[in-house]
């Protein structure tokens, strides 16, 4: 019997704002307990919410980068259940009327293409951090409300993932959407960005959906695919040894790379869903839909459109270059101060990834600009590609203005041909063997001559010249 | 000769601008009052010391010539819903009963930037649950007109420290009429603003979207004149409006003639006390005398009021009551097993019995299955409820109405019975539901002694109608003035 799974992921995207959504909180990762904590966001008696219109800016953007319809009038409910995580006893949320609903996000999986649909996307508020280190905490719980309140939106997909790797590259895509729409960090280790997953299968050709799990803690890239698809075996066993699936909320473990049943107590919640009397209907005008859809950034797969058609990069080096925001960034400046993208992109893909070594682009020194002018240098004759590698070294842990380091150390190359002749003139005058035997036939000593030559003038002669130079006198 | 706290607040304001009389002695009559009538329970805290600072300051000010406004120097007290940086602030609840408040409420705020004395906090039924102040956790407050019976509620402690004369006047809150019927019993002025008026920011949520703050006080003068300063719009409270309504101050002696007054046939049915609708509809025959054009108008689904605020308020309340879970704040019962038996043993110990019916209630009608049989349905007619007011206001420009079927009942009475309870709210919950401001004021006294209120209704902004209508009222009777024999010990 063949089975087919149906995977809906449901993505919980953290907001780039500075605050948080309901009050003036800072959303700063990494403070000390409670630090970005007020009456608000602890939920005290008489505090009341006010909106974050910043988070609505974000919140569109992703929508409508999504093709999602922005609705004009979206309304706040509250998500009632108790947890200590939770101060108000409720989290406001979206629930009937979210803020845009049917959007689509295509994707390329192995090769080809795949377009899944986005049923709805929400903005909601973070809940706490419930602290149960044994350390620390001796026999009792603590509470962070650090995260409480900041703003989240969630992203629903249409179940209409079949596998794993389909599920990764979704979450991969959406990612690299975000990402470019400065809207989220997409962060999944500090939970930036959350992944959970519904998961069920059913026999092939079946229309009816069967059973489904929710699959969370899916907290790590790696994890995305492993999961999912440990979940669909584990659904397959399952009915193939006759048993049922049950519904359940499942943990995936990453230590034992299984996916473990949740207590059934609890999730067994009515949220008892209604209006939050404490906010007004979040209402945009047509025209701020309208100048919102007309400023969204490119996004990544323009971007790579682009790269080859107009730039004549291969498909392979704008695929790289449009990955991550911060290194097409970098492209991009260096390409608007030099027109050679093609070299640029050798640049960066090959020498400042491995300079890199992991760092953010924006710890280097190396500036967009200074790649540009090094990179016109090399184009226009002024320095030689060795010489290139070795300014480029040290401008990225130094820095520093290439046209101007070139002219400071002397280090242009030498195109007069007078000068290269007598530095050629005493090589050959040191390297008689070599000459001798050049002249006898092995005329591949050629190279180790050129490099004597490069050597004497300190990297800086012209090595086309040389050639001659040499040639002309071995003659 | 009449002490000095029984001057109303605009003729104490009067006195201190003048430098007749000092805001220091004025807060001392103020705490010799609530000393002497202590049994009628009115006050939860006092908080002599911080009072007798802030009315030597006000004084200060004042010979300086640096008087900030008519409120500097007024002694002034609160209900116990409204927070107070570093004063206890209860809601009349054992799950409180420790909270000391972090911040100001805006309207505290307000009070304070006017120069205002606070003298403490005032009873209340818990967490404002309730028509007769029985529900405090901390013991029922008493009418100051006979103490057996009930000074109304849940801002009973504001209409008892009032019409006793401990306070200038107070601030309570009205969800379903817990300020005007309180005001109506207590003999006393009370005024329900329009939804949005006056900011929530730091007063304890029972029905979000029908609470309002508003001023108990001696007169509508004074009414008028506390209602300027705590109004007006608050970045903090997403609800409160951007509108600048009229002055409640400017015009308030100009009379009712030409106005349309509406009385609602549905507002004089059976149920309602025969002294109470006589006393009313006496007033509406002084109102006619005055010039005023009475028009009779309907309100065709009043019978389905009393439900729908019961659906909706204690859904709001079953969720703005969760936060009252023992982790951050307040009480904490912690047998140490584990958070379910924390949650269950705090609320279990920190709520009174009203509070828990209306919170299982409020939950029930929330819950999945009932949903729409209850809190949807009860949204619907809260629409419709609104469109009879809105039709009512286009053949009147206010209504006329009891604020209570019947004076003051005796403590205990109905505490056995939460359904008659719950009509007291009767003709004050349509305004909360509607959202409109309403106005209850004194119109004469049963045959046992007892104050009976008129209840004035207005559309959304209408208070600087309302109070002049209510203004000229008070001008044909002397039922204002009256003030009730003092309990003594
Ligand atoms: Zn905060």
């Amino acid at each position: 019997m063949s089975f087919e799974a149906v995977i809906g992921l449901e993505v919980h995207a953290q907001l780039l704002t500075r605050s948080k959504l309901f009050c003036g909180c800072a959303t700063a990762f990494g403070a000390s307990p409670n630090v970005h904590t007020c009456e608000v966001c602890l939920g005290m008696p008489g505090a009341l919410p006010v909106l974050n219109r910043e988070a609505v800016t974000l919140a569109v953007r992703a929508a409508l980068a999504l093709d999602c319809t922005v609705h004009e009038r979206s309304q706040w409910a509250r998500k009632n259940y108790f947890y200590p995580d939770l101060p108000k006893g409720y989290q406001i949320s979206q629930f009937d009327r979210p803020l845009a609903t049917h959007g689509h996000l295509d994707l390329e999986v192995e090769g080809s293409a795949r377009t899944i649909d986005i049923l709805r996307i929400h903005m909601e508020e973070d809940a706490g951090k419930n602290v149960h280190d044994d350390v620390l905490a001796g026999s009792r719980s603590y509470v962070d409300f650090n995260r409480g309140g900041v703003p989240l939106i969630e992203i629903v997909g249409a179940p209409q993932i079949r596998s794993g790797a389909e599920a990764a590259a979704y979450m991969r895509e959406l990612r690299r959407t975000l990402r470019f729409l400065d809207v989220c960090d997409g962060n999944l280790e500090e939970g930036s960005l959350r992944c959970d997953a519904n998961v069920s299968i059913r026999k092939v050709g079946a229309t009816t959906l069967g059973t489904r799990t929710e699959l969370k803690n899916i907290n790590s890239f790696r994890f995305v695919a492993a999961a999912i698809d440990f979940e669909i075996h584990r659904q397959i066993a399952v009915v193939e040894a006759g048993d049922a699936v049950v519904q359940e909320t499942r943990l995936w473990d990453a230590q034992a790379k299984v996916t473990r049943a949740m207590r059934s107590k609890e999730e067994a919640h009515d949220y008892r869903y209604f209006p939050d009397p404490d906010l007004p209907d979040l209402v945009l005008t047509a025209a701020a839909i309208h100048s919102a859809r007309a400023t969204l950034p490119e996004l990544p797969a323009a971007k790579k459109e682009r790269f080859v058609d107009a730039l004549g990069l291969t498909a392979y080096d704008a695929a790289l270059l449009t990955e991550e925001p911060e290194l097409c960034r970098f492209f991009e400046a260096a390409v608007a101060g030099h027109k050679n993208a093609k070299g640029i992109a050798n640049w960066i893909l090959n020498e400042l990834l491995r300079e890199a070594r992991g760092q953010p682009l924006a710890a280097l020194k190396l500036t967009p600009e200074s790649l540009a002018e090094l990179v016109r240098l090399i184009d226009d004759g002024t320095i030689s590609g060795k010489i290139a590698k070795d300014l480029f070294a040290e401008l990225v842990t130094a820095g520093g203005a290439p046209a101007a380091l070139v002219k400071e150390r002397g280090l242009a190359q030498l195109v007069d041909t007078a000068g290269i002749e007598a530095t050629v003139d005493a090589v050959l005058a040191a390297n008689a063997g070599s000459v001798a035997a050049y002249r006898a036939g092995k005329t591949n000593i050629l190279g180790f001559l050129v490099g004597q030559v490069m050597k004497a003038s300190g990297g800086k002669a012209n090595p086309k010249i040389v050639n001659e130079v040499l040639r002309r006198r071995l003659g | 000769m009449t002490a000095l706290c029984d001057l109303s607040l605009t003729a104490l304001s009067r006195a201190l601008a003048r430098g007749e009389h000092e805001s220091s002695a004025a807060t001392e009559a103020c705490l010799a009052r609530a000393a002497d009538t202590k049994g009628l329970g009115a006050y939860l805290l006092i908080d002599a010391e911080g009072a007798r600072r802030q009315a030597a300051a006000a004084d200060l000010r004042c010979r300086a010539g640096q008087r900030l406004g008519p409120l500097d120097g007024v002694p002034l007290a609160l209900k116990d819903i409204f927070l107070t940086a570093g004063l206890k602030t209860t809601c009349g609840s054992r799950i409180l009963e420790d909270f000391v408040a972090p911040y100001d409420a805006t309207v505290v705020r307000r009070l304070k930037d006017a120069g205002a004395v606070v003298l403490g906090k005032l009873s209340m039924d818990e967490f404002a649950m309730g028509s007769s102040n029985e529900h405090c956790a901390f013991g029922p407050a008493k009418n100051p007109w006979d103490p057996t019976r009930v000074p109304g509620g849940s801002s009973g402690g504001s209409a008892v420290a009032v019409a006793s004369g401990s306070a200038f006047a107070a601030l309570g809150t009205d969800t379903g009429g817990s300020i005007r019927q309180p005001a109506a019993l207590c003999g006393v002025v009370g005024l329900k603003p329009t939804y949005g008026r006056v900011s929530r920011y730091g007063v304890i949520a029972f029905a979000s979207s029908l609470d309002q703050v508003g001023p108990i006080t001696k007169d509508v003068s004074d009414c008028a004149l506390l209602l300027e300063t705590i109004a007006g719009h608050d970045p903090k409270d997403s609800t409160s409006a951007p509108v600048l309504a009229a002055s409640a101050t400017e015009g308030l002696e100009a009379g009712v003639k030409g106005l349309k007054l509406g009385v609602p046939k549905e507002y004089f049915v059976a149920g309602i006390d025969p002294e109470v609708r006589t006393a009313v509809e006496r007033a509406i025959a002084t109102y006619a005398g005055l010039g005023a054009d009475i028009v009779e108008v309907s309100l065709p689904h009043t019978e389905y009021a009393i439900a729908t605020y019961y659906l909706i308020a204690t859904a709001e309340a079953s969720s703005n009551l969760a936060r009252y879970d023992g982790v951050r704040f307040g009480l904490r019962r912690d047998p140490g097993r584990g958070v379910r038996d924390m949650y269950l043993q705090t609320r279990a110990r920190g709520f009174g019995p009203e509070v828990k019916r209306r919170i299982v209630l409020g939950t029930y009608v929330l819950s999945a299955g009932y949903y729409e049989a209850y809190y949807d349905r009860a949204q619907k007619v809260r629409t419709l409820i609104r469109r009879d007011f809105a039709a009512a206001f286009a053949k009147a420009d206010l209504l006329v109405t009891p604020t209570s079927p019947t004076p003051a009942f005796r403590l205990g009475a109905r505490l056995a019975d939460p359904l008659q309870m719950y009509l007291a709210d009767i003709f004050t919950v349509g305004c909360n539901l509607a959202g409109i401001p309403g106005l209850s004021l004194p119109c004469g006294f049963a045959n046992d002694g007892m104050p009976i209120g008129l209840q004035l209704l207005g559309p959304a902004w209408s208070e600087a109608t309302l109070t002049r209508a209510g203004r000229a009222y008070e001008r044909e009777h002397d039922w204002s003035r009256r003030r009730p024999p003092l309990a003594r010990p």
